[in-house]
């Protein structure tokens, strides 16, 4: 094994090799001390640590960062659902949809633990939650979620149009790891699929909605459709209508207006924006 | 292991199900469905006409001719899958403007609301797209619908799931090949209003599909599909000849 070139064939790709570990003088000197000292055997791994450091570290911690932030509501989703179908608060037309729902965010929820695992790191615990949005103190602003099937689907779709901004804002943070990106996407979409029937059912249910509002699947500027001031957090900043410098409104002169062009993309959240949404209902 | 690999076999069933699916929906012909599945033998067997054809040339003139079939090249990297997109955008807003400029017959109001919002949206997306492009974008691609009857609604809500749910799984697919984190959000900010569509057609169809076993899998994960696959899928609607050998495989 010619340790120095594999070091320039690192180098035909990452310009940079050097600077990550303080020079050529320095890369080589570790390599030189490294081999010096294992056995041959050894090398491989203790070469692989060594790029652990330059290289994976922040890759891999930043990616199981996210994938622990990912887990974190998808927890809450998974809980969500689990105590909705038994707590008799869900329409039995719509039980169906919810069990296939609580299904998949249990299903997100193994599929990141085991993802987590397997890149190494530890899954967070699953917390404490107070679906009634009090901080622990269960009679929150959604004291009657659990009774009240307006409430409880108000709550629902708060969670899954977030769950949707959430994944979003995280996939340039997975850009190095396709497998984990990929998958990443396969669960964010799955996430948009629920929230489009979350807000049909709400559609289809005008007594559960505020007068006037008249759901659609896509979100609509930044209209929430929910009385309750608290989740507009949630809905803050859809009613973007330029996408990189390109405004959508009226573009290349088709009828596209304003409500449209907001519905034609979803926005982003940040990890904070997504934690301080959320913080009312973790304990 | 063994479970991941089988749970993986599954899902490619799964997918060549709801193709097949897809291509009843369409209303396809035996000898038409033939062509389709010849265009899965790989992009080496499918393109060995084109090997003489410059890329380059074809691509700055925005497009070029091959025995009388229009021909585009998708180009390579960020602005390939770009253009991979805006030729997907093209067809999806192709499809619902037909849809609306002839509604099936018995169309509800609520259907009309739902299917004009949607052709809205994708040639929201179409344009921006173009304009994202400017001179490095392919030319217009023409479509053939002639396999879809816009006066049944049966064939235009299962043409519009199979485009949906092909569209959320191209994106699902694209993503990792894309470079630049601002055009990788660009297409996660449509993707999840695809899977919206999505959804909201099979509710339309079946209330209660929304999420159903045929695209999401037992790890609640959506489907996934690389250009090659959802171009050889979208070939029955196209008749332009698009060549993707240039884009990014990984």
């Amino acid at each position: 094994m010619n340790l120095i070139n594999i070091i320039e064939e690192i180098e035909k790709t990452d310009p940079e090799v050097y600077q990550r570990f303080d020079g050529r003088r320095e890369a080589l000197k570790k390599f030189s001390s490294f081999s010096g000292k294992v056995a041959l055997a050894a090398i491989p791994l203790g070469l692989a640590s060594m790029f652990k450091r330059s290289y994976g570290q922040t890759g891999t911690a930043l990616v199981i960062d996210v994938l622990n932030f990912a887990l974190t509501l998808e927890y809450l989703e998974s809980e969500f659902y689990i105590q909705g179908l038994s707590s008799g608060v869900i329409a039995a037309v719509d039980v169906p949809a919810f069990q296939t729902i609580s299904m998949h965010e249990t299903a997100h929820v193994n599929f990141l633990i085991s993802t987590i695992n397997a890149l190494g790191g530890t899954p967070v615990a699953k917390p404490s939650f107070d679906f009634t949005a009090g901080n622990g103190s269960m009679a929150g602003p959604f004291a009657n979620v659990f009774t009240n099937y307006g409430t409880y689907l108000a709550v629902s779709q708060t969670f899954e149009d977030t769950g949707v901004r959430a994944y979003k804002g995280q996939a340039a943070n997975l850009i190095s790891n396709n497998a984990v990106l990929r998958a990443a996407l396969r669960i964010h979409s799955v996430e948009g699929r629920h929230a489009a029937h979350v807000r049909e059912i709400r559609r289809r249910n005008g007594l559960l909605v505020p007068a006037g509002v008249l759901l659609q699947p896509w979100i609509t500027l930044n209209e929430s459709g929910i009385a309750s001031p608290l989740v507009q957090p949630s809905y803050n900043g859809e009613e973007l209508t330029t996408q990189g410098g390109v405004n959508i409104v009226g573009i290349n002169g088709f009828n596209i207006t304003a409500e449209d062009a907001s519905e034609a993309f979803d926005e982003p959240l940040t990890k904070a924006q997504v934690l301080t949404i959320v913080d009312p209902f973790i304990i | 292991m063994q479970n991941e690999k089988l749970k993986e076999s599954e899902g490619m069933m799964r997918q060549a199900v709801s193709r097949r699916r897809f291509l009843n929906y369409a209303g396809l012909s035996a000898s038409a469905l033939v062509i389709a599945a010849s265009c899965q033998k790989g992009p080496n067997d499918q393109f060995n006409n084109d090997s003489l054809l410059d890329p380059e040339s074809v691509r700055s003139q925005g497009g070029g001719q091959d025995g009388g079939k229009a021909v585009v090249n998708l180009g390579s990297g960020d602005i390939g899958i770009l253009n991979y997109a805006y030729a997907l955008e093209q067809l999806e807003a192709a499809f619902y403007i037909q849809v609306i400029s002839t509604p099936y017959g018995g169309i509800s109001d609520k259907e009309m609301e739902y299917l004009t919002d949607i052709r809205d949206h994708e040639i929201a997306h179409r344009e921006f797209f173009r304009n994202v492009l400017g001179n490095r974008r392919i030319g217009g691609i023409i479509v053939d619908f002639s396999g879809i009857d816009f006066s049944s609604r049966a064939s235009v809500l299962g043409t519009a799931k199979a485009f949906e749910d092909l569209g959320v799984s191209a994106y699902n697919g694209a993503g990792e090949l894309i470079e630049r984190p601002d055009y990788l959000l660009f297409a996660g900010k449509i993707v999840s209003v695809e899977a919206r569509h999505a959804a909201a057609i099979r509710d339309m169809i079946s209330y209660g599909s929304f999420a159903d076993s045929t695209v999401v899998n037992s790890m609640g994960l959506d489907v996934s599909r690389t250009p090659p696959e959802v171009l050889a899928i979208a070939d029955a609607f196209i008749s332009t000849k698009i060549l993707f050998q240039n884009l990014p495989t990984s």
